[in-house]
């Protein structure tokens, strides 16, 4: 029954390579080569979140055991994803484009692939909240609100994968669409929706033939897989939930508001694996593409090094850059050591050829293209002309952060302005003058009640010198004097006591401690002087 | 520094977007050689050579990449509008001044390309049209006969190809025609001897040339969908006006400096709602 | 003749209307002094010769001040001020001192001799401890202000300057240029991998 389509505005059509890496299947990272000797799992989260280690240097970790959790129960937390030794808990840099590091725990692998014992979590009997705090724990990224608002009307599958050069979901979809097509029944119990679509787009035929045939063995009722037209960026979560239910959800709503919710395909599979096989997320399957011989999807641990990755898959002479995600969203990196993360869809090899530097930016004609290719039906020029010029406020009023950072806008640009940098760094103007303006409220908050307690105290004072002065002699100034002095003393003596302590620290009353006691006073002390250190050292960072 | 994503582009440029604006006028210029004889050639030869020169002369002066944006080739649209508007008897220096001033003065002064708040080539016309009126009136004015029909029609499908390769929208020619045909019509209805028809507007050289090139120039015209109805509503309706009521008898240029000026407030007030935000989103 | 009047009106009364700008309500000074208040960074170090950022929103409010007084607001702040009193920019007072990279006090904790002058001179309650205990600085309360250095008798204070996170990194402004097109070809050199 073909199915009634709704459009967005906008989008295009860029060449999509898909077909160069789906002539190989998906290969197990473990398969082509041995694991690298070290995987850095970042205790950093996407989202700005940063999670607090269970581990330490010299703990031998079991394959999924988790090593890293929240700090309070939002952060989804992080597992080992070989069995071996940890090396370290420091300071590597991240995949990000700023290059700058973060607290990471590095294994070193013991090739030995030793599970933690896997058991099967029985959803049905644990009810929603234990389930979303299992899936929390086995590191599958299913947000804070999940299934936070009650019965669902819809639940939508994003395999509309519509960035071109990323097969990782169509290619997940033909190989293993049985675990995906579990992962979306479980969804579908435990959020309570009424009608599932699992959204595929039109130019991936196999992958959509694979999941009917599993959806038909599996007979799952109110489940359809509808095949959307391809357009770039259908895989947009907010369009493909337009282009199938007809529902636009704003930029500052949850998806949940509207009755909807919307899952990748990887996410229900992770979740299948995580409830029915008992395994957390320790690997995930990277697109390799670019400019390399042999692009393919490889299903790699988190951790691996993008390096070994590219390595698998040849990469050519003249890459000089290696992109993290597609060729239209894609993130360079900053090297190519930087681990694969649960987000890391895809890795691209770039060059000079493959990814020309853009061309020279010639001034905004006005001719608006870019609103007619903008899918969330922006004025990206007069944006663009408002970030170019500082004015922030004027960016805001012309709704600078719904736009999704999609890049069509750019893509089309006849004037060759890289448009979406300069709503990037609007944003981020934007965010940090935000940050600065919640920190200054609250510390002139903490002033004023400072200048009322002083008051206060002020007040006390008087009244208790008052009573005193009632029942004995007043003060007379010689004493004040008096008090003066002996206090003057009291602090000389301390620093002359300071003094020798700075020349030889060693703190006291630690002799009748246990090894333990000291141990973890000597760990403090290393965290410390590492914490001066790295502020001391810390350049002011630049790119 | 390396540039950020998207790291693809779509091939099509500023040139490329006015080399076709100048094919889309070859139609039109056919017509006006084989009723009217090769002298619009000239013209246009004339036109192109001295807004290239002020061109370089100012790049030069300012600073700026010359081959880069000598090449874009915007500075020949507004040499072959000014050429094509102005009378093809008139003195040799007439579009030269013309040219000249439209891009020394209406497009340099203002910051160039993009940034230029008038249409350059009407800019030109009106000034023409003060300083030298003798020779902007008396000439053969772009009036409608039999002839100017087949350049209309050569401009109209000039126009056609242009929105069929998304070069320009179809808003701005179906509502500044629209707008010309529904007030010059109810008017001629009305009082068939006071007021011309509508065959003459929109037969007439600028009627089509106004719809599909002048009014359609983005920088200086309004840019959203609904915006550009107004806008090009607007100056269908001054350009009645100023003809019927006026001493000029073609007061397109006119209107589309006045509805230029209008254009940035036009945008402020016809912004499009935005993904989501088309419909009152339910409470909370 | 006419229609160029009538175009050259037209323009001037748009231009009129595009410019126009709301006429500045007169407010109270308490309430100026408010709003004034409210762009100040908060940091509480009186550089600006005033004993905090309020009483200096006051001094401006009534006039006996000028709007470039402040380094840590510097030259962002200097433009919000000058935006919200309707006044010209103008840079940074050097008198008063430079603008510098956000900074947070550190105490030497092996050093502290526990004296709590740096407590009674910390504006925003960043600083624990007690009378002859350790003292330390809670260092995402503190402002950066500076006042708990000089009253430490062990000179055990120091200011570091604060680390940039992947959480408070920022995009830098694009580039701007325009160059022929030879020498862009070389700007893109990077990392190779
Ligand atoms: S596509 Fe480029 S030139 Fe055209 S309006 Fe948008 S920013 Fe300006
Ligand atoms: S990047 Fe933003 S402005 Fe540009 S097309 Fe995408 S959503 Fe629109
Ligand atoms: S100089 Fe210091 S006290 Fe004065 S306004 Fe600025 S931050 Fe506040």
């Amino acid at each position: 029954m073909p199915r009634q389509f709704f459009k967005f505005n906008g989008g295009v059509m860029p060449a999509d390579h898909k077909a160069a890496s789906t002539s190989l299947p998906i290969a197990e990272f473990a398969a082509l080569a041995s694991l690298p000797g070290e995987l850095v799992i970042p205790l950093q989260q996407g989202n700005g979140g940063s999670l607090r280690a269970l581990v330490e240097a010299g703990t031998q970790v079991l394959k999924g055991q988790r090593i890293g959790v929240g700090y309070d129960d939002t952060g989804t937390a992080v597992h080992a994803s070989t069995s071996g030794l940890v090396k370290a808990v420091e300071m590597r840099r991240m995949p990000h484009p700023s290059g700058l590091s973060a607290l990471c725990v590095v294994i070193a692998p013991d090739g030995e692939e030793r599970w933690i014992t896997r058991t099967p979590f029985d959803y049905r009997r644990a009810g929603l909240a234990a389930t979303r705090d299992y899936l929390r724990d086995a590191g599958v990224l299913v947000g804070g609100d999940f299934g936070a608002t009650g019965q669902l009307a819809t639940l939508v599958i994003n395999g509309a994968e519509s960035e071109p050069r990323i097969t990782c979901d169509d290619m997940l979809m033909r190989e293993r669409a049985d675990g995906v097509i579990q992962g979306i029944a479980i969804l579908r119990e435990v959020l309570r929706a009424s009608e599932v679509l699992i959204g595929i787009e039109d130019n991936q035929p196999e992958a959509i033939a694979a999941m009917r045939a599993a959806l038909a063995k599996r007979g799952a009722e109110n489940t359809q897989v509808a095949a959307v037209p391809a357009c770039y960026p259908t895989g947009n979560a907010r369009l493909l939930i337009r282009v199938l239910t007809g529902i636009e959800v704003p930029h500052s709503r949850r998806f949940a508001d509207y009755g909807v919710e919307c899952f990748d395909t990887s996410t229900a599979y992770a979740i299948y694996q995580a409830i029915t096989l008992g395994q957390p997320m320790v690997s995930r399957i990277v697109t390799v593409a670019g400019n390399v011989e042999r692009p393919r999807n490889i299903e790699a641990p988190l951790g691996v090094p993008l390096r070994a990755l590219l390595a698998l898959c040849g990469p050519q002479a003249d890459t000089n850059r290696v992109i993290m995600g597609g060729p239209m969203m894609g993130m360079t990196m900053p090297g190519d050591e930087v681990p694969v993360v649960k987000t890391t869809h895809c890795v691209l090899a770039g060059s000079p050829a493959l990814f020309p530097p853009p061309p020279p930016e010639m001034p905004c004609i006005r001719c608006g293209d870019c609103a007619r290719a903008c899918p969330a039906d922006l004025q990206p020029f007069e944006l663009y002309s408002f970030a170019r010029a500082r004015q922030f406020g004027k960016a805001q009023e012309y709704h600078l952060f719904d736009c999704i950072e999609c890049g069509c806008c750019t893509y089309v640009c006849p004037s060759k302005i890289p448009l979406v940098d300069y709503y990037r760094f609007a944003k981020s103007e934007i965010l940090a003058r935000q940050r600065d303006q919640e920190f200054a409220d609250a510390a002139r908050e903490r002033y004023q009640f400072r200048l009322l307690r002083a008051e206060r105290e002020k007040q006390e004072k008087a009244a208790r010198l008052a009573t005193k002065a009632a029942a004995a002699h007043a003060p007379t100034a010689e004493d004040a004097k008096d008090a003066k002095d002996t206090k003057k003393a009291l602090i000389a003596a301390a620093i002359a006591r300071a003094r020798q302590q700075k020349e030889q620290v060693t703190p006291a009353n630690i002799d009748a401690l246990t090894p333990e006691q000291r141990a973890e006073i000597a760990k403090i002390e290393a965290r410390r002087e590492a914490l001066q250190s790295s502020a001391k050292t810390a350049p002011p960072q630049d790119e | 520094m390396s540039n950020h994503a998207p790291y693809i582009r779509q091939p099509a440029s500023v040139r490329s977007i006015m080399l076709k604006v100048l094919a889309a006028l070859l139609p039109g210029i056919a017509a006006y050689v084989w009723w009217f004889g090769a002298g619009v050639l000239v013209q246009i030869a004339l036109a192109s050579a001295a807004a290239l020169a002020g061109e370089a002369a100012m790049l030069a002066l300012r600073r700026k990449p010359l081959w880069l944006f000598l090449g874009d080739g915007s500075a020949l649209v507004t040499a072959w509008l000014i050429a094509l508007c102005f009378p093809a008897d008139g003195p040799w220096w007439l579009v030269v001044a013309a040219a000249l001033f439209a891009i020394v003065a209406v497009k340099h002064f203002f910051g160039g390309l993009g940034r230029n708040a008038f249409n350059p080539a009407m800019a030109a016309y009106c000034l023409m049209l003060v300083v030298t009126p003798q020779w902007m009136s008396e000439s053969q004015s772009p009036v409608a006969g039999q002839e100017w029909q087949w350049v209309a029609l050569g401009y109209l499908l000039g126009g056609l190809w242009l929105i069929r390769q998304r070069v320009i929208t179809w808003h701005i020619p179906t509502a500044f025609l629209v707008a010309l045909t529904a007030i010059a019509g109810g008017f001629h209805v009305f009082n068939p001897a006071a007021y011309a028809g509508v065959e003459f507007y929109l037969l007439s050289n600028s009627a089509m040339l106004g719809a599909f090139f002048i009014a359609t120039d983005p920088v200086t015209g309004a840019t959203t969908p609904r915006g550009k109805l107004f806008y090009a509503g607007g100056i269908a309706v001054l350009t009645w006006s100023i003809r019927e009521f006026d001493i000029y008898p073609d007061g397109i240029a006119l209107a589309t400096l006045l509805m230029n000026s209008c254009a940035p407030l036009i945008d402020r007030c016809t912004q499009p709602p935005v993904f989501g935000n088309k419909i009152e989103p339910p409470a909370a | 003749m006419n229609a160029i009047l009538i175009m050259a009106l037209g323009a001037a009364l748009l231009g009129v209307a595009l410019r126009y700008v709301p006429v500045k309500r007169k407010v109270d000074e308490a309430v100026l002094a408010e709003q004034i208040d409210a762009l100040l960074p908060q940091t509480q170090c009186g550089q600006c010769g005033y004993p905090g950022c309020k009483p200096y929103a006051t001094a401006i409010a009534k006039g006996e001040a000028d709007i470039n007084q402040c380094p840590p607001g510097g030259t962002d702040g200097i433009h919000k001020l000058a935006e919200l009193l309707g006044r010209k920019f103008k840079p940074l007072n050097t008198e008063h001192g430079v603008e510098k990279p956000k900074a947070v006090a550190f105490i030497d904790e092996a050093v502290c001799i526990g004296c709590t002058l740096c407590i009674q001179a910390c504006p925003v309650d960043a600083i624990v401890g007690a009378a002859k205990q350790m003292h330390t600085i809670i260092a995402p309360l503190c402002t950066g202000c500076e006042l708990c250095v000089p009253p430490c008798p062990v000179d055990c204070i120091s200011m570091l300057p604060v680390a940039v996170s992947v959480d408070t990194w920022k995009w830098q402004y694009p580039v701007f240029e325009i160059k022929p097109a030879a020498t862009t070809a070389t700007a893109t050199k990077q990392q190779s991998a």
